[in-house]
This record gives structure tokens, C-alpha cells and sequence, in this order.
């Protein structure tokens, strides 16, 4: 295989509170190749957006990124990249998508003003031309009316529409990865239905590598080719999207899995993994997810298990992978109530 | 009594409601000079039996909230009928409903904002309790041990306070706190939209087994179909302030005759790689509640092969397509807009039956 784009290995990203050290992202490697989209999927709190922050270096104090961990981009390690350096790469080399398409546009401006800058700052053009790239790119991403569209100010827009501006902001420098945290978890099903779409086809036109972080096991399915399972700072799985849907092996995917009610499969009653994500200042030891657990045993208590290769390319944090008579006796995991006092 | 008024098994409805429309003026200028109105709830009617779940979903803004609201009057309705039981809820004095809002509960979407930070979790229990003069003392610290137990969480959590708990414990304490009352209706608005897939399921396990232990009626908010179709045992599909669709679950996953409900379940992503459906993809946004398409709602982004002008000109009824199936369109047949009166006002599609199943079902 070819060089990959990105390259993470080994990051670490706490941060330093006063209820302890909270190991947010705690030794996490994983690889992004050229015109790849990959997906990471997890719960609420498992580290996916502290992840995503750490490769565009926007983690702020009480947080750093532990010395010792790369993320090699490009030729170049992020982590050590001198502040100057890393501005020319953020939203230029790689550009990110937030959840809320609000929070992140500026109220005062246009909006093809902020779509334009951009490429101000980062390609040194002027006003006329950047607008010019602003509009044309503003109609890459189907607005419709995009000169008019322009001109009007993010309040005005809906927020399938202000979707469409971030979009546009991250695309215009056409950058070589982009990143997308939750990009349609406050969006309507129909217009999430828009702008996986555009996205999709964004990425096959333009060749760019996204990195999709979502908790929808559904958005995984439709739009990326390969995923990261996360639970509690860490990689607990990575398959293709094909095997992985095939083949779960860790039980934390398969709890997520079943939870899921499907469209026109109904059951009864639904699974549920019980209990809830630990704390980031106090994981478990041994396995982090052994508490909610329905196979586990002594080995998991005692000893943290590592990424076991279990064929086609999957790995797995999980000892099944060396005992897998196990699976055949599940039984009533250690949190029998909700309530290990959450954050 | 219209049709869609009717209790199941003959029995008379727990609530029923007629008509409703509840309106949010625009006011604009130094005098505040009323400029228009949001028609949030557009002339809606509905009943819910004893014992059932109605599902209700929609995109955001549609009216689902508006609703439900409206009906525990939260909300002053604008004009319309809502009965509970026998009770006229729009008639009734402050004495009155307060005993009304004993029998009907809301649970909120948020639970982190609907829940006072400064009261601890007992209190926020044992406050209806109070309220309702049901108990005191001993005997209400009691039933707040037991009211928390139920909701699967610890009984010295009452000492607590909202914060130190996960959005899904957050979520059993506001069930426990529409619980206290012993209510026999409850309005679930979106009580597990802000949840992770895992604690969700944990949630909506929670409110079922307390459906069934306690006989209760459930108003079941959503934009998560997969949810509501679990849920629900009959579903209304909401749009500009209008339900487009009503029908059992299974007829509406089914057999969705609603053009509007066929694009919504096309739209969910399928947790399954190797089955990609072609899909509906609704273009553009949900016009503005201020001011609503003449005729269909539905008909600037309708994709019914017979759509025409007719829609655009003719407000369609919530008919009955199949029994106890109801849909707002008069180009699905069996309608009662005849051909002869849609061609009088421009019609060219005669109506045909439309069901891109394909498209709809993984
Ligand atoms: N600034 C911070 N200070 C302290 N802890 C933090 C900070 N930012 C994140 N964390 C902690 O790090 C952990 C991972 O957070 P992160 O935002 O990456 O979760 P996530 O997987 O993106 O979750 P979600 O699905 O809710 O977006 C959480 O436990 C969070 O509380
Ligand atoms: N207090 C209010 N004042 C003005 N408009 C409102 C108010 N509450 C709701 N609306 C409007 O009424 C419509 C329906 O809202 P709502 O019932 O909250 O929708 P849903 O719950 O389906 O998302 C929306 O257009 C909304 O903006
Ligand atoms: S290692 Fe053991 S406890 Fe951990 S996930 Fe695997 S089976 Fe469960
Ligand atoms: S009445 Fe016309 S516009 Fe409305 S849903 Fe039916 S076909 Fe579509
Ligand atoms: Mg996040
Ligand atoms: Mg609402």
C-alpha cells in the first residue's frame, strides 16, 4: 500500500482537570488513505471529537497532546509542527465540518464573505476573485440561488442550508482531508439525506479523504468504506465497513448493533448495553468495557487487552479473539443498575 | 364523530381532540403591531385510546411540541375541542386543571434543562407529590425510594443533585417525576432524542415496562421513525402543521400511502452496507409555518407521478383510505375529490395509486 495521507500513532490527549487527569484519547493509531473515507463511531464521551480536535491541534488547555504521539500528515508530524505552519494547514490541507452550523459561522457577516475568506487568507487573493471561488464553490455544494445566497447572512438561511456553507468553507481550498464531526446530527432525515449525498459525491469528484465521525451506525453504513470503532479513549475495532457489518466482533460493536431499532424488522423488546461510558479520569482497569459486558471473565479483569488481528484486514480489543468458546456463555453483565455516577 | 375521533375496540377515546389549531402572531415595529401568524397546529384531529401509544413524528418544526402542549394547555390553543375523558380541557377553571395535570404528564426532549439545578433529585420527585397533597413525611420519602427504584436508579440518589448524572439517569428522573403522580396520560416529547443509541434502547425499555405495569396512555414524540415505529401502536405524520398520515404502525411502514411519509422513510440511513435502496431525495426545505403552501402542504416537494395543479388549488382531507388508515392526498385512490372536481380547477393526472416500495424498505 501506498504511503497513507494521515498517519496517527500512538496519540494521547488528556486533560488536566482538577478531578484528575481525563485520558479523553489514550493511545490511539489508525491510518487514512488517499480518497478513503473512514468512519468513527462510538458513544457520547468515548473520545471521537477530542480525536478529530487533536489532528487540527485545536485542543486547549487544560488539554495537551501527550509527547510521544504522532499524527504524520503529508510528510510532516502535526504534533511538533511550529504554530505558524499548522495555520496554513488548517483549512487549507485539512478543513472541518462541526455538528452545529450555528455556533460555527459568524452572525455579523455574509455568509459568502466568511466562504470567502478562506480563500483570502490562505490562497492570497483578492476580494473580487475570492468572491468569485466563493460563489462558484457556494454552487458546488447546491444552494440554489447561490449569487443572491451570498449576500444574505447565516440567520437567513436554514440549517440544511448553513450546512451547505460549512461544507463550502471546507471545500474551497480543496483540501486533502476533511474532517466531519457529526455533520448531520441536527439535521432533519431528509436533509441529512442532502448532504450525505452532496458529500458522497463531493468526495468521488474531488478525490478528497473524509473522516466521518458520527454515533449512527446507519450514516457509517452509507457513506464510508472503512471503521473505527471507539470506547473509553480507545480503538476497540477496525474492519472494512462490508466486514464489519458481516462480522462484529467486539461485544461492545455487537451491543451497539443490537440496540439499534431497524425500519420494518421490529423485536419485541430491545437489547440494550447496559450501564454507561465511564469516566475519562477513572477508565477500568483490564477491559474498559468488561463492566458492561455480557461475556466477561477473570482474563479480561486482569489484563488489558490488546488490538488482536482477527483476519481480512479486523482488529479487535477484545480476548475473545484468543478464547472464543467464551462467546457461547453469555450471562448477566456486572452493572445490573444504572449508576456508576456519571461526569 | 368523525372517524378519526373513534376509540379503539369501540371503547371511548382517553383524549380526543378536534379541529385544533394554535397560532403564534408575528409582531413587528415599535408598537408591536401584529404583522401575520405562524400556524404552528393547522386544523388537526386526532384521538388516543386507552392504553395505546400514539406515535407522532416530523420534521423539526411541523408542530409535534405545539401539540402536545396544547393539549395539557401549556399552551392556549387558538380554537379547536380537547377532551379528556369526559372533561372539556378548554373549559375547565384553574381548580380543574390542576386536577387535570395530575392525570396528564410531560416529559421533556432536554434533560438536562428541564430539570432545576438547585433542587435535588428527591425533591424534584417528591414536588408533585406536594403539589397534589399525596403524600408527606415519611410516607413521601418512601414513595420517592420506590418512584426512583422503578426508574432503575439508586434510592440515595435522591440526595443528589441533577448534574452528577448521565443524560440517560437524567432522563429516568424526569420519568419518575411525571410518574409521581400517578398520571394516566403522558406526553413523551422527544425523550430520547438526545440519547445514545445504547441508553435509548435502555429508555424506551424503561417506558414500556411502565406502560404495562401502570395501564398508562402515551403520547409518543419523535423524528426517529425506527423509534416510533418500535414504540407506537399507531402513528400520525406531521407536516407544516398538519398530520399528512395516520394509521397502525405496521400499515405505515407498510404501506405508506402519504407521498410526504414515503420520502421521510427513505431518507434513514440503513445500518447495513451491502443493501444501498434508491432513494427519495426531497429537494429544498420545509416552507415557513408563517406562511404555508395553498391547497397540499405538501405539494412544492411532493413527488407523486400524478401530482398537478389540482394540488396546488384544493386543500386534500384526512381521508380514509383503507379502515383506520388515513391520508392526506387526493391523488392516492380511493378519494372523495372526485377526477370531475380536480379537472375543474386545472387537474391533468387523474389520481393513481403510487407506492415506490423499493425505495421506501431496506
Ligand atoms: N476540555 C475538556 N476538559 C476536560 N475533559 C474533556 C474536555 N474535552 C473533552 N473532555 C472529555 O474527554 C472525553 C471525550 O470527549 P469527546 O468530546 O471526544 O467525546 P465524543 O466521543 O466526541 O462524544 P460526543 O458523541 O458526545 O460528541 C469525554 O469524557 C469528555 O468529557
Ligand atoms: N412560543 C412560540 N412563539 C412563536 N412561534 C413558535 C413558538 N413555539 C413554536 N413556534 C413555531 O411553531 C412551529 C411549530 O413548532 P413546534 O411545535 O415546536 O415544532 P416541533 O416540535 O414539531 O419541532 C415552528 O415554526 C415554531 O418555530
Ligand atoms: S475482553 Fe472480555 S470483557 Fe472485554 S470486551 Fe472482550 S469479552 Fe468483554
Ligand atoms: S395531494 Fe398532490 S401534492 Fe399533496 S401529497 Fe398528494 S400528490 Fe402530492
Ligand atoms: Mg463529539
Ligand atoms: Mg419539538
Amino acid at each position: 500500500m501506498a504511503s497513507p495521507l494521515l498517519s496517527i500513532r500512538d496519540l494521547r490527549t488528556y486533560f488536566y482537570t482538577e478531578s484528575g487527569v481525563a485520558k479523553a484519547v489514550d493511545g490511539v493509531s489508525f491510518d487514512i488513505g488517499a480518497g478513503e473515507t473512514v468512519g468513527i463511531v462510538g458513544e457520547s464521551g468515548c473520545g471521537k471529537s477530542v480525536t478529530a480536535l487533536s489532528i487540527l491541534r485545536l485542543i486547549q488547555p487544560p488539554g495537551r497532546i501527550e509527547a510521544g504521539s504522532r499524527i504524520d500528515f503529508e510528510g510532516k508530524d502535526l504534533v511538533t509542527l511550529p504554530d505558524e505552519e499548522m495555520r496554513n494547514i488548517r483549512g487549507n490541507r485539512i478543513s472541518m465540518i462541526f455538528q452545529e452550523p450555528m455556533s460555527a459561522l459568524n452572525p455579523v457577516f455574509t455568509v459568502g464573505d466568511q466562504v470567502a475568506e478562506v480563500a483570502r487568507i490562505h490562497a492570497g487573493i483578492g476580494r473580487k476573485k475570492s468572491w468569485e471561488l466563493a460563489v462558484e464553490t457556494l454552487a458546488l455544494t447546491g444552494i440554489p440561488a447561490p449569487e443572491e445566497r451570498a449576500k444574505q447572512y447565516p440567520h437567513q438561511l436554514s440549517g440544511g442550508m448553513r450546512q451547505r456553507v460549512l461544507i463550502a468553507m471546507a471545500l474551497i481550498m480543496k483540501p486533502a482531508l476533511i474532517i466531519a464531526d457529526e455533520p448531520t446530527t441536527a439535521l432533519d432525515v431528509t436533509i441529512q439525506a442532502q448532504i450525505l449525498d452532496l458529500l458522497v459525491h463531493l468526495q468521488k469528484e474531488f478525490g478528497t479523504s473524509i473522516l466521518m465521525i458520527t454515533h449512527d451506525l446507519g450514516v457509517i453504513a452509507e457513506t464510508t468504506s472503512r471503521v473505527i470503532v471507539m470506547y473509553a479513549g480507545e480503538i476497540v475495532e477496525e474492519a472494512s465497513v462490508t466486514e464489519l457489518f458481516a462480522r462484529p466482533h467486539h461485544p461492545y460493536t455487537e451491543g451497539l448493533m443490537h440496540s439499534m431499532p431497524h425500519i420494518g424488522h421490529d423485536q419485541e423488546r430491545l437489547n440494550v448495553i447496559p450501564g454507561t461510558v465511564p469516566s475519562p479520569t477513572n477508565w477500568p482497569h483490564g477491559c474498559r468495557f468488561r463492566e458492561r459486558c455480557p461475556y466477561s471473565w477473570d482474563l479480561p479483569e486482569r489484563e488489558h487487552p490488546p488490538l488482536y488481528d482477527v483476519g481480512a484486514g479486523h482488529t479487535s480489543r477484545c480476548h475473545l479473539a484468543r478464547e472464543p468458546q467464551r462467546r457461547n456463555h453469555p450471562h448477566e453483565p456486572l452493572v445490573v443498575q444504572e449508576g456508576v455516577g456519571a461526569a | 364523530m368523525s372517524a378519526t375521533a373513534r376509540g379503539g375496540n369501540g371503547t371511548a377515546p382517553l383524549v380526543s381532540v378536534r379541529n385544533l389549531k394554535k397560532e403564534f402572531p408575528i409582531k413587528k415595529g415599535v408598537f408591536s403591531r401584529q404583522v401575520g401568524a405562524v400556524k404552528a397546529v393547522n386544523d388537526v384531529s386526532f384521538h388516543v385510546a386507552r392504553g395505546e401509544t400514539l406515535g407522532v413524528v416530523g420534521e423539526s418544526g411541523c408542530g409535534k411540541t405545539t401539540t402536545g402542549r396544547t393539549i395539557l394547555r401549556l399552551l392556549e390553543p387558538t380554537s379547536g375541542e380537547i377532551y379528556f375523558e369526559d372533561r372539556d380541557v378548554r373549559a375547565l377553571g384553574t381548580r380543574d386543571l390542576r386536577a387535570l395535570r395530575r392525570d396528564m404528564q410531560i416529559i421533556f426532549q432536554d434533560p438536562v434543562s428541564s430539570l432545576n439545578p438547585r433542587m435535588t433529585v428527591g425533591a424534584i420527585v417528591r414536588e408533585g407529590l406536594t403539589i397534589h397533597k399525596l403524600a408527606e413525611g415519611a410516607a413521601a420519602d418512601a414513595r420517592v425510594s420506590q418512584l426512583l427504584q422503578e426508574v432503575g436508579l439508586r434510592p440515595e440518589y435522591a440526595t443528589r443533585y441533577p448534574h452528577e448524572f448521565s443524560g440517560g439517569q437524567r432522563q429516568r428522573i424526569g420519568i419518575a417525576r411525571a410518574l409521581s403522580v400517578e398520571p394516566k396520560f403522558i406526553v413523551c416529547d422527544e425523550p430520547v432524542s438526545a440519547l445514545d443509541v445504547s441508553v435509548q434502547a435502555q429508555v424506551i425499555n424503561l417506558l414500556e415496562d411502565l406502560q404495562r405495569e401502570h395501564n398508562l396512555t402515551y403520547m409518543f414524540i419523535a423524528h426517529d421513525l425506527s423509534v416510533v415505529e418500535h414504540i407506537a401502536d399507531r402513528v400520525a405524520v406531521m407536516y407544516l402543521g398538519k398530520i399528512v398520515q395516520l394509521a397502525t404502525a405496521d400499515d405505515l411502514y407498510r404501506e405508506p400511502l402519504m407521498p410526504y411519509t414515503q420520502a421521510l422513510l427513505s431518507a434513514v440511513p440503513v445500518a447495513d452496507p451491502k443493501s444501498r435502496k434508491e432513494r427519495i431525495i426531497l429537494s429544498g426545505d420545509v416552507p415557513s409555518p408563517a406562511s404555508p403552501p395553498p391547497g397540499c402542504v405538501f405539494h412544492p416537494r411532493c413527488h407523486h407521478p400524478a401530482k398537478d395543479v389540482a394540488c396546488t388549488k384544493i386543500v386534500p382531507p384526512l381521508e380514509e383510505k383503507t379502515p383506520g388508515h388515513f391520508v392526506h392526498c387526493i391523488k392516492q385512490p380511493p378519494t372523495t375529490v372526485s377526477w370531475e372536481q380536480q379537472k375543474e380547477v386545472g387537474g391533468v393526472h387523474p389520481p393513481e395509486r403510487y407506492l415506490p416500495l423499493a425505495a421506501v424498505h431496506a
